[in-house]
């Protein structure tokens, strides 16, 4: 088996909501000073995902990240949890793109590995949050998809694959090679061992610009894009929260039930 | 070049009905297309679905569109991407709409890529470019920390709206519209993937995205157990439980009822959260509720900002004295 598992780097949506600021004439997001960039959680439970596979049928696991300014050690953490090999597509004219240059460009790259039966994605980036990345991969390459899974059994080159409902889960059956997406469902991924820390520092990402993996400039990153952001902003909220005073927690909570149903709430 | 016109919405039909949110869908649409001065088009596909025409009409539909055939029964990404294909290239609409359902988010992101054209997902808001005629799409980003307002220079446009978020038209039976039944020829060679089974995890009783009162837990509940409590409380006040996703992450709660981003979207009159921080992912399921109750022990928890009245203090001293309160109340 050879799964290709694409990976993200964003800022860390853990973040206080109190440190997220956005400079309004850039129409960009300004990164918090001091937090560090973290693999998309999604995406960190594609590579989750991919290792349960290995574990039980033995595969390679590559992992394919984009971007500039690529933290290694947050692009390596997947190597550091088993993962066997990493690419990065590395270069200015990747940045700024939409769904579209993404999955122009990652598709492009999962051309030239060439040998793979499975591409897993996490279901939606924690940055932007469209969620499409996974499902135009799957297009580009003229390939089946199955979105938001949380399980994934591989048997007699097709995958079984469990995807999340709103009101409980179905199971599909998909032919080989195939795109799925992730999603928490799925379970805690895993931690990095010792080993797998000081094997990953050892290895080197291998990586590629848009040459090594023939696609035009001018589809990719921010020249590729089809949609256009007007605007980035801030929702004003404002607080107008009724603290209800009190000596103890539990009088508090007799008071806000009281309170409560004076505004004929309940 | 195509003419592109309209505005076409993907329906979805639930136990027989258009559902709740095609018709949000369907009041967007028909404002969309009168300022547009162009039809509004609903497209139903799935097995006998021929006779649900007329409630489309009844909610602002100019136009349906039914595809009807017993391939079409569930819900198989490979058999309506083939459907929707076709009748996009068949009629060019100007926009197409989904909404931000299991079946929204699997469908239009194949849609759109299949036809190469652009699609922001979750829009809370639309509207139309008089320039351009673009349509002008507002969606939450970064888990709900900002807001982002796209559009594109190429039609068609998608977007896929979040539940709620728009409001339907009163139902008019008196209105009418021009049904065109489809001729559905599904390929079985296109279906590369197959549904085996649906199964249902989800408790009778009242629905939580339908429930006037809603009680939610965080990850300081710490536990099943702490949920009983929860569960009591909702009882009494014949609401129901939610959960933010680490609860439901860990086990605590079934992961059905998360609320939040990627799971449901709460609008009720009451909603009263008890030891969760108010993460973004989480308010971008519940901050249209009518009023918010915040009971965490940390004052700086970013739920009391977006709360109408919150009690500063250990959720375990008081929950209790509340729901004993509150059960006193009612009785009285």
């Amino acid at each position: 088996m050879n799964i290709i598992v694409c990976c993200k780097q964003v800022l860390d949506p853990e973040a206080p909501p109190a440190s997220f600021k956005v400079d309004p004439g850039a129409n960009k997001v300004v990164p918090p000073p001091g937090v560090a960039p973290v693999i998309s959680p999604f995406d960190e439970q594609a590579v989750e995902a991919a290792l349960r596979i290995k574990d039980k049928l033995g595969a390679k696991v590559t992992v394919l990240s984009m971007g500039v300014g690529l933290v290694r050690e947050v692009v390596k953490k997947p190597l550091s949890m088993g993962a066997d090999e990493l690419i990065l597509l590395e270069d200015p004219a990747f940045e700024g793109g939409d769904s579209w240059s993404t999955a122009t460009a990652l598709a492009a790259a999962i051309k030239k590995i060439g040998a793979y039966d499975m591409v897993i994605c996490g279901r939606q980036a924690a940055d932007w949050d469209f969620g499409l990345v996974g499902s135009g991969i799957a297009e580009l390459l003229g390939i089946p998809c199955v979105t938001v899974a949380k399980k994934i059994e591989v048997a007699d080159g097709k995958a079984k694959v469990e995807r999340v409902l709103s009101d409980g889960y179905e199971v599909l059956d998909v032919s080989l090679p195939a795109v799925i997406t992730v999603s928490n469902e799925l379970g805690e991924p895993r931690y990095a061992t010792l080993k797998g820390i000081m094997a990953a520092a050892k290895k080197q990402p291998i990586i590629w610009k848009p040459a090594d993996i023939g696609v035009s400039p001018t589809s990719i990153g921010a020249a590729g894009r089809r949609s256009t952001l007007v605007k980035l902003f801030q929702p004003v909220k404002e607080c107008k929260c009724e603290v209800i005073e009190a000596d103890t927690p539990a009088e508090a909570g007799v008071k806000l039930a009281i309170r409560l149903r004076e505004a004929k709430l309940f | 070049m195509a003419e592109y016109s309209g505005v076409l919405v993907c329906g979805e039909v639930v136990e027989g009905k258009v559902s709740s949110l095609t018709a949000e869908l369907l009041g967007c649409s028909r404002k969309l297309a009168d300022s547009l001065h162009e039809p509004a088009m609903l497209v139903l596909v799935g097995s006998e679905v021929s006779n649900l025409a007329s409630q489309g009409a009844a909610l602002g539909a100019d136009k349906v569109f039914v595809a009807d055939d017993a391939l079409l029964k569930e819900y198989q990404t490979d058999a309506y991407l083939s459907v929707l294909a076709k009748l996009v290239a068949d009629t060019s609409p100007r926009y197409i709409l989904f909404g931000q359902s299991a079946i929204g988010r699997d469908l239009a992101p194949r849609l759109a890529f299949r036809i190469g054209a652009v699609l922001t997902t979750d829009c809370i808001e639309l509207g139309v470019d008089p320039q351009t005629k673009g349509l002008l799409q507002t969606k939450p980003v970064y888990g709900g920390n900002a807001r982002a307002i796209f559009t594109s220079p190429s039609f068609p446009q998608l977007a896929t709206v979040r539940q709620k978020a728009m409001s339907p038209l009163q139902p008019d039976a008196s209105r009418k519209a021009e049904v065109v039944t489809l001729a559905v020829k599904v390929d079985p060679a296109v279906m590369k993937s197959k549904l085996l089974q649906t199964v249902k995890e989800e408790a009778a009783g009242i629905k939580l995205e339908d429930a006037p009162i809603v009680v939610c837990g965080g990850r300081g509940i710490g536990s099943a157990d702490g949920f009983k409590q929860l569960e009591e409380l909702a009882r009494m006040l014949k609401g129901a439980v939610g959960a933010t996703r680490p609860a439901c992450d860990s086990g605590w709660v079934p992961a059905h009822v998360q609320v939040g981003l990627t799971g449901k979207i709460v609008t009720p009159d009451l909603y009263i959260g008890v030891a969760i921080s108010g993460a973004s992912q989480h308010m971008a399921g519940c901050s249209g509720s009518k009023v918010i109750v915040a009971i965490n022990k940390d004052p700086e928890a970013n739920l009391f900002k977006e709360a109408r009245y919150g009690v500063v203090g250990d959720w375990k001293q008081a929950l209790p004295a509340f729901v004993n309160k509150v059960k006193e109340l009612l009785a009285g």
